[in-house]
């Protein structure tokens, strides 16, 4: 019987190994693995036998490995890796395991799938059939050091450059820096010379100027200009901290990557700084137009982000399987669910306390506490998870250093969106219009007609559902609690005083630059300490600018 | 015009409600008292834990009066308030923590009374002289303010979590032993503590009543009705708020102290802002602007929320949100206001 690629993949699964690619299984699919057992079996008596080395040759490479002289052991490595033999890469990376041995009293030699428990079961090394379990006594596993470890490294790597799709091979290559040692640098460069895929060669060619740097070749280092590869960096660290001749070039090079490498950091930092901007944003546009152009304060406003982010997650209970579409669909959803208890509270509430603000902050306060009360009750105190679909997991990785993660680019661009929707629709439309008429002169607005009062609810209702858009936004980015809303209230009020109020600019402004502002500061003071500096940033200027970042213009007060 | 002789005194007592609210300030807590060294096994007797509760209402109440002092009279509503009460809370404790083991650094300083005592006061003290001078000096006001008190008190409370500040983190300090090298847990501490808090009280309350008639007390009031026209007349607006405010902040800070012992616990959740503006509800039900109204208040919603949060934890939250709703939407004289309002009925009718 021989084996397949499949199978290989198949044992590797099993074992859990973390160093060799190829098919993953995940913990979660376990039951998969019985059904791929049985159809590995049915492949492997259909499949045709593959050109191979002859059971003898393959007997004789693993007989070199019993020794305990460890550079005869790196030479049986070489042998094998160098050799025909189809089964080399599962030899090599189970001596890299410790998991290779050999029969304590007899010829044959094992490969031990999972060595974890007292008894291991063990497959024979050759023809890869089952062979029941072996323990430490039955199977003598062939002992490696450090320096035969990272040879064995190398080999595999190189050996898997073989194989796979492009992925693995550029994973496989990837691996390879650092790997290439005396031994395996014709074979990589070999391998180089073959390979077409321009993503591979620079790997391939990273490891191999790499190497020659390391020999002391000054010519290599050119290669290595701007490389953002870590073990690159360590390396060079390494050189540029010795006496050899080319420390000083290697400093040189190394102060080159340590530049670019700041600057990647930089634009990662401004990227979190802006996408946690844009969930203060977000949170405090809403606001903007509440407070800003009504001169409402809304302390329940945290509660209508809230409620957003719970509609998402109850959409997402009604289509279960389909978290894009239920995603999709909540975006309607929580504008309208909580622009609907906007116009609630406005119509029982907020119209009865008109020109008292102060009373209306504590009216909406209490109706702050009785909705997240009300949502305790309903749902529960626990926090619940909403799932991101496909398209907002993971995270773009567009170097070495800088990679975006997917769901923060996602509120990014979604709150930029909303942001241009909601000026168009105040700069374009006739309830914009009306909003700007009513807030600069509502006595002349309503002489000219405008119905004073349903501007009114109307504005409120946009700002609600605006803060509905908020909470299917932060689904994506954090759990969905009672609590939700009010982590944000007190930061959305800052945004919008800082930003200037009545002004919509300002709040896109201020909320972008307090989330980079902070992101700056969190690695030197920590989050808690610079969110507290923010503050007191923030309490400081409006001390100082009481109008905010933009003046309004007109009469606004 | 300087502050001083703004303190010109009238005769106390010529108000119905200050000696109404006196009388039953001072029977009440002899009531307690007297009950509290009943036998045991007597029905009436109040067991320390009871005391002990009544206590932290008085403090709460010294508490309520502080914020009426500012919002009923100066027109201020601070939605930080907690901060100061947390601040004076956080110096006693510091002191009864120091008792068991010496502190480091300055804080060790702290294991002496009379420091402790300083403490309590200033350090709510200069945060208010800080803040209110920054603050009414570009004469930031109305909404604006309560935002940025609120907004000082959650920095606060996400400074205090933290471990590096040296004040217990988000744990904060608790197991407190003894206060003036008496025991903590013994009857007799939980009545002097008692009695300590319902003087404080009384003493705030005729403080501030006396500061309320007096010629700073009508510059207050005028201050709240019709800001500019006070300061086009010639008095230093932003003085007078920031003396009071300074004023109101202390008083809070000595019934954070009174509170820590009674409680035995004094962590960073004191600094949220839902506590803060709890404190302005108690001011809204009794009746803005009139004192007894704060401590009738204080003393009603603290004894719902106790016996709510005992049988139906859910409704509190509930009955809470709806208090605010309700109290600025139909009684914005708040129970005081009502009761206020019937007498005169019952005179005009009679």
């Amino acid at each position: 019987m021989t084996p397949t690629h499949t199978t290989i993949f198949r044992l590797r699964g099993e074992a859990g190994s973390r160093r060799v690619t190829g098919l993953k299984i995940a913990p979660r699919h376990w039951y998969c693995l019985p059904v791929m057992a049985v159809l590995l079996v049915w492949f492997a008596l259909a499949s045709p036998a593959q050109a191979d080395v002859s059971p003898q040759r393959a007997q004789a490479l693993l007989q070199a490995l019993d020794t305990d002289d460890f550079d005869a052991k790196a030479e049986a490595a070489q042998a094998i890796a160098a050799s025909d033999a189809a089964q080399k890469t599962r030899w090599l990376e189970a001596f890299l395991d410790g998991r290779l041995g050999r029969e304590r009293d007899g010829e044959r030699f094992y490969i031990i799938t999972d060595d974890s428990g007292r008894e291991w079961p063990i497959i024979d090394a050759i023809t890869f059939e089952d062979a029941g379990t072996g323990s430490r006594r039955s199977v003598d596993a062939f002992r490696i050091n450090n320096t035969l470890r990272t040879q064995l490294q190398g080999l595999i790597a190189s050996l898997s450059l073989d194989e796979g799709d492009e992925a693995t091979r550029l994973d496989a290559a990837k691996r390879l820096i650092g790997e290439v040692d005396a031994q395996s640098v014709d074979a990589v460069a070999t391998q180089l010379d073959n390979e077409d895929s321009p993503a591979i060669r620079a790997e391939i060619e990273t490891a191999l100027a790499l190497y020659r740097v390391e020999q002391g070749e000054g010519e290599a280092l050119a290669t290595l200009e701007g490389n953002l590869d870590t073990r690159v960096r360590n390396s060079l660290t390494t050189i540029a901290n010795s006496d050899a001749p080319i420390a000083a070039d290697a400093e040189k090079v190394l102060a080159g990557i340590e530049n670019k490498r700041a600057w990647y950091e930089r634009g990662q930092t401004l990227f979190f700084g802006l996408s946690a901007g844009s969930v203060l944003v977000l949170a405090a546009i809403g606001l903007a137009i509440t407070f800003g152009v009504m001169g409402v304060i809304n302390m329940a406003h945290g509660e209508l982000i809230m409620l957003g982010a719970y509609t998402t997650w109850m959409i997402q209970q009604l289509l279960p399987g389909q978290p894009g579409l239920a995603l999709l669909l909540a975006i309607p959803g929580g504008f309208l669910v909580a622009g609907a208890f906007g116009i609630l509270i406005e119509r029982s509430v907020i119209r009865f306390l008109k020109g008292r603000p102060l009373e209306t902050l504590l009216a909406t306060f209490g109706i702050s506490l009785i909705l997240q009360q009300l949502v305790r009750t309903v749902f529960s105190p626990l926090n619940r998870r909403v799932n991101s679909p496909d398209w907002l997991q993971g995270a773009w990785h567009l170097n070495e250093a800088l990679s975006l993660t997917l769901n923060r680019l996602g509120v990014l661009i979604f709150c930029l969106v909303v942001f241009a929707a909601l000026w168009a629709l105040m700069r374009y439309t006739r309830l914009g219009l009306e909003v700007r008429a009513v807030t600069q002169n509502r006595a002349m607005a309503r002489s000219m007609g405008v119905r004073a009062a349903r501007v009114d609810m109307l504005t409120f209702g946009l700002g609600a559902g605006v803060a509905g858009l908020a909470g299917v936004a932060l689904s994506q980015i954090t759990n969905v609690g009672p609590n939700l809303g009010q982590s944000y209230i007190v930061d959305s009020f800052l945004v919008v005083v800082f930003g200037g109020v009545g002004n919509l600019w300002g709040t896109l402004v201020a909320g972008m630059s307090l989330g980079v502002i902070n992101q700056v500061l969190q690695p030197w003071v920590g989050a808690v300490l610079a969110k507290v500096i923010v503050l007191i940033g923030v309490i400081l200027f409006i001390q100082k600018r009481p109008q905010g970042l933009f003046a309004p213009k007109g009469r606004t007060s | 015009m300087s502050l001083a002789t703004m303190f010109k005194r009238n005769s106390l007592l010529d108000e119905r409600s200050t000696w109404v609210t006196s009388v039953v300030l001072i029977v009440g807590m002899l009531a307690v008292v007297v009950l509290h060294a009943l036998p045991s096994d007597h029905a009436w007797h109040l067991n320390g834990s009871v005391v002990s509760l009544l206590g932290k209402y008085l403090t709460y109440m010294l508490l309520a009066l502080a914020v009426d002092l500012i919002w009923g009279y100066l027109g201020i509503l601070s939605l930080g308030h907690g901060a100061f009460f947390a601040l004076g809370g956080y110096a006693m404790g510091l002191y009864l923590t120091a008792q068991d083991a010496p502190l480091a650094g300055w804080q060790s300083a702290m294991v002496h009374f009379p420091v402790a005592a300083l403490g309590v006061v200033l350090a709510p003290g200069l945060l208010a002289l800080v803040f209110g001078w920054l603050a009414f000096r570009s004469r930031v006001t109305g909404v604006y303010f309560s935002i940025i008190t609120q907004a000082l008190t959650f920095a606060l409370m996400l400074a205090f979590n933290r471990n590096e500040m040296g004040m217990g983190g988000s744990t904060g300090l608790t197991r407190f032993d003894e206060l003036l090298s008496f025991s903590l847990s013994s009857e007799g501490m939980t009545i002097a503590l008692f009695v300590a808090s319902g003087v404080a009280v009384l003493l705030a309350f005729w403080g501030c009543k006396a500061i309320t008639r007096s010629r700073l007390g009508r510059v207050c009031m005028a201050t709240r009705d019709a800001e500019a026209r006070v300061r086009f007349i010639g008095y230093r607006v932003e003085h007078v708020k920031l003396a009071v405010f300074v004023l109101s902040a202390m008083i809070a800070g000595i019934a954070g102290a009174l509170y820590v012992p009674q409680v035995g616990i004094i962590n960073p959740s004191t600094f949220a802002p839902l506590f803060s503006i709890e404190i302005v509800v108690w001011v809204a039900l009794g009746g803005r602007a009139t004192l007894y109204g704060a401590l009738l208040g204080a003393l009603l919603v603290n004894y719902f929320k106790t016996l709510l949060t005992g049988v139906m934890p859910d409704a509190w939250l509930f009955l809470l949100g709806g208090l605010f709703v309700v109290v600025t939407m139909f009684l914005p004289q708040g129970v005081a206001g009502l009761m206020a309002h019937l007498r005169r009925r019952r005179e005009v009718t009679t």
